[in-house]
């Protein structure tokens, strides 16, 4: 822990009850570090590795940049103009310094290449057992599902940066991510991991928690208006409480004795329509959902149509057969993402707006 | 000797009216239209830059602009600062009025050609300027695919802008080479250039290599847009990482077309205030064509988080500290020449001195980000703003300022006002250290950039940040007014003020004569002989 100084100490504050993921206005961890020098809190098995060098290499910039600096200090005083015919001394180069100051960097940066390029490929390969999560980009929140639990689903929103990713402390998790738009990214400071989210293909990054809390996360790749709202929170837990509270928190079913509308708002909060539709009447990068419901829409292509259940759940499986005139055709479909129920919870729920 | 030709007519004199401006095929009156057209864009550029900084003074976003507007504000700051200012900035402006002149030559190889690469700068920037009127653009200045495929912004006006400033660039490093290898002076030994030639050179060299590869790349995304042929788009079955690489391919080179020719500046105003002859002429020489070639193949280290491969990833890891190898034998070398030199505190030399501070900065955190693990967390945070900004601004802009004071009485004649110059200087110098340091703090504890809101535990820095911002303002703004303000009233000066060696002092007028030279100059002196040097007891190598 040769870094102790500079990080911040423990995030002692983790809330014990399970969160619900669309409990309202769930806040951004506070205080990630305990001063603007120190480094994010570390939790994950790289972060002290990755410290380490940053320190490392910031002890040997300081120190080079002192001498330069003193050296140009010391010159500039020493040898400042006193007289308009001062003499100065002819010396044109010297091949043994300037071979000193090749060298020399050149042998700190082989340094440097070689302790990063470790770092990097053990953060390259996840082990074996690690817990299989995927997640998905898309414009501005993020998806994340486990294989190994089927139905379960978390995901962050703009309007409330709400629990997008929970993991077990001390297991090792491989993140296998895409998007379904554009290019995100998705980072974790304290866990000094990021991988980017592409379209089109899968990319993967693994961590292993060290630490019970809620961190940060933020998209770090530019992808469009709310780009600095897909941010969402990690959070770990311990490993006994880990799949009943995921559980919890994940499953996205009908609850006993539930309205229909009910469910339709609920999953209008977690599965990131919330994102681009207000319920309020304020314009969004999607039409409102106030006052939807039976209301005749015109379409960029000159038609118009009425919104009926035919017409929602056409604009959910395939958004952009029919764009509404001054909107852009960007919203990603959830084909496979939501079931014939849910999707008449969100028709139920529109209608109740 | 020039100073006997002083009341003959000069370059500005020779002809007047509009035309014989927009219509000259001098070098020097095609330098001067590239400076007005730079610092008329680092002022847009910088005005953008103000609106964002100070919509950031508050974490909730919106309380100044909106998020759209945001998005707008930072890629119009950074396409048009690299596109229409950086780029051009020292090789169109100084280079163009300077390299016929340190050679020795009566203007640049083509001067034709020359003139149709300022029109083609021109005409470049008016589809930036039609940009900005219709819907501006929202990609970031790096068009990143498939965002730039959907955007609903004006993308192909502003990619073709950049297409078509690709040509300028190409056509004059073509006309800086030819003009290097064949217009040089009797006596003028590829050991005898003075640095900035070598500099510009290599600029040349890249330019002309790099750029019809952004070229091609933006016309793939033309195409991609306009006929719907899948390149980089996933959706109609392209890659959008190939586009990454196309990109990075062009633009990390293009980094050093920036950076070099500030490097060129950097040893003339070094030398010629300290009077001492540069330390290691080769040694700085060389590196800058060791530069340009290394630049060609570190393209991947802005891809180490993109989703390539872990063993690309290492091996442009690894060629990234390749170049930081050259680059630090120059800061060294600019340091030694101070070594026993009568160093003058005037106005071009504070900028000499500030860039040492300011690019040693900018070049030693670069190490951070080469180095891949530490890479991972620092990617696109504010870190990489703050590097990015001490080696463009803290290197390319704080040595193009410096080179404008140091060659604004050849250029104009006149010499503007010392203590205005000087109290600027300090402004520069605060506001730049207190806009960008903290931007590396704010980086490594992980504020992403192109965040239009943000944690509030970073308020404070950004508050920070917002100060230094409007300090430079006021720093560029007192620039601006004496420069203006000495056209008219500067006191006159001789050829040579600075009582440098190169041939633009020692063998023409200020301002120059619309040829150049009273025939042809020969060269017998190597560029940085200073009569002060003490030659009594030591060997002259």
């Amino acid at each position: 822990m040769i870094l102790s100084l500079f990080t911040a100490p423990e995030n002692a504050d983790a809330p014990a009850a399970a969160a619900e993921a669309a409990a309202p206005s769930v806040p951004l961890p506070p205080v990630e570090t305990a001063h603007p020098w120190a480094m994010p809190t570390q939790a994950s098995t790289f972060a002290e590795s990755t410290d380490n060098l940053y320190l490392f290499i910031t002890a040997l910039d300081a120190f080079f940049f002192i001498l330069i600096m003193a050296a140009m200090g010391y010159f500039m005083w020493k040898y400042r103009r006193r007289s308009k015919d001062q003499k100065t001394s002819s010396i044109t180069h010297s091949g043994i310094i300037e071979f000193l100051w090749s060298a020399i960097p050149t042998a700190l940066l082989l340094v440097i290449f070689v302790w990063a390029e470790c770092d990097y490929v053990k953060q390259s390969v996840a082990p074996a057992d690690a817990l299989d999560v995927r997640i998905t980009g898309q414009k501005w929140y993020w998806t994340v599902e486990y294989p190994k639990y089927p139905g379960v689903s978390l995901s962050s929103s703009t309007e409330e940066p709400a629990l997008t990713l929970m993991v077990p402390k001390g297991k090792p998790v491989k993140v296998t991510m895409t998007s379904t738009d554009v290019i995100h990214s998705f980072y974790v400071p304290a866990f000094r991991i990021k991988k980017d989210a592409v379209p089109g293909r899968y990319t993967q990054a693994w961590f292993e928690a060290t630490r019970v809390g809620e961190f940060n996360l933020f998209c770090t790749e530019y992808c469009g208006d709310f780009h600095s709202q897909m941010t969402g929170v990690v959070k770990v837990l311990e490993p006994e409480d880990f799949e009943a509270a995921l559980k919890r928190a994940g499953v996205l079913e009908k609850g006993e004795g539930e309205s229909m509308a009910d469910y339709g708002q609920r999953i209008y909060k977690r599965r990131g329509c919330v994102a681009c539709h207000s319920v309020d009447g304020k314009d969004g990068t999607g039409p409102t959902w106030q006052g939807l419901w039976d209301k005749t829409e015109s379409m960029i292509d000159g038609s118009t149509a009425k919104v009926d259940d035919q017409y929602i759940k056409t604009s959910i499986l395939e958004p952009n057969k029919q764009v509404v005139s001054g909107y852009a055709p960007q919203m990603p479909s959830y084909q496979g993402q939501l079931d014939d129920e849910q999707i008449t919870a969100v028709i139920e729920y529109i209608k109740t707006l | 000797m020039a100073d006997a030709h002083d009341t003959e007519s000069n370059y500005l004199t020779a002809t007047s009216g509009l035309k014989s401006w927009l219509f000259t095929l001098d070098h020097k009156r095609i330098g001067l239209m590239y400076l007005v057209g730079v610092l008329t864009f680092f002022l847009v550029g910088g005005i953008f830059a103000l609106v964002l900084r100070t919509e950031l003074l508050t974490p909730e976003g919106g309380d100044f602009i909106s998020a759209v507007t945001y998005n707008k504000m930072f890629t119009l700051h950074g396409a048009v600062m690299v596109f229409l200012v950086i780029i051009p900035s020292v090789p169109g402006a100084l280079g163009n009025f300077l390299l016929p002149l340190m050679v020795g030559a009566k203007d640049v190889a083509f001067p034709r050609l020359n003139l149709l690469s300022f029109w083609i700068y021109t005409l470049g920037s008016m589809f930036f300027l039609f940009t900005l009127a219709a819907g501006q653009l929202d990609t970031g200045w790096t068009f990143y695919t498939p965002y730039s495929n959907t955007s609903g912004t004006a993308v192909i006006s502003a990619t073709f802008g950049a297409f078509i400033l690709g040509f300028s660039s190409i056509l004059t490093g073509l006309n800086f080479i030819v003009t290097v290898h064949k217009m040089r002076a009797p006596g003028m030994t590829w050991n005898k250039m003075p640095l900035m030639v070598w500099a510009i050179y290599s600029t040349s060299v890249i330019q002309i290599l790099a750029t019809p590869v952004l070229a091609i790349t933006l016309l793939l995304l033309i195409v991609e847009r306009t006929l719907m042929v899948g390149i980089f788009d996933p959706a109609m079955g392209g890659d959008p990482v190939l586009y990454q690489h196309f990109f990075w391919f062009y633009s990390h080179p293009a980094v050093y077309i920036m950076i070099l020719p500030g490097f060129g500046i950097e040893s003339e105003l070094i030398a010629v205030h300290s009077r001492k002859h540069i330390f290691g002429y080769k040694a700085i020489a060389l590196s800058s064509v060791a530069i340009a070639i290394i630049s060609f193949v570190v393209w991947g280290h802005h891809m180490f988080v993109s989703g390539q491969s872990e063993i690309a990833g290492i091996v442009f890891s690894f060629l990234t500290f390749a170049v930081a190898v050259p680059t630090a034998i120059k800061v060294f070398s600019w340091v030694a020449t101070l070594y026993k030199g009568s160093i003058e505190f005037n106005t071009p030399m504070l900028y000499g001195l500030m860039f040492l501070f300011t690019f040693t900065i900018g070049g030693l955190t670069g190490i951070f980000l080469g180095a891949l693990s530490v890479d991972v967390h620092l990617h696109d945070t504010y870190f990489v703003v703050a590097h990015f900004h001490y080696v463009m601004m803290g290197g390319t802009i704080i040595a193009f300022v410096g080179g404008i004071h140091h060659w604004w009485p050849k250029m104009f004649g006149v010499m503007y006002s010392e203590k205005w110059g000087k109290f600027a200087a300090v402004f520069i110098f605060v506001g730049f250290n207190m806009t960008f340091f903290n931007q590396f703090l704010l980086g490594q504890q992980g504020m992403p950039r192109r965040y239009w809101s943000y944690v509030p535990q970073f308020q404070q820095q950004h508050v920070l940040s917002t100060i230094g911002g409007y300090l430079l303002l006021i720093g560029f703004t007192i620039i601006a007014i004496y420069l203006v303000h000495s056209l008219r009233n500067g006191k006159k000066v001789g050829s040579n003020p600075w009582n440098a060696q190169s041939l633009e002092w020692t063998h023409t007028a200020s301002p120059p004569i619309e040829h150049n030279f009273h025939g042809q100059p020969r060269v017998e002196n190597d560029p940085y002989n200073f009569p002060e040097i003490d030659r009594t007891g030591s060997a002259h190598h």
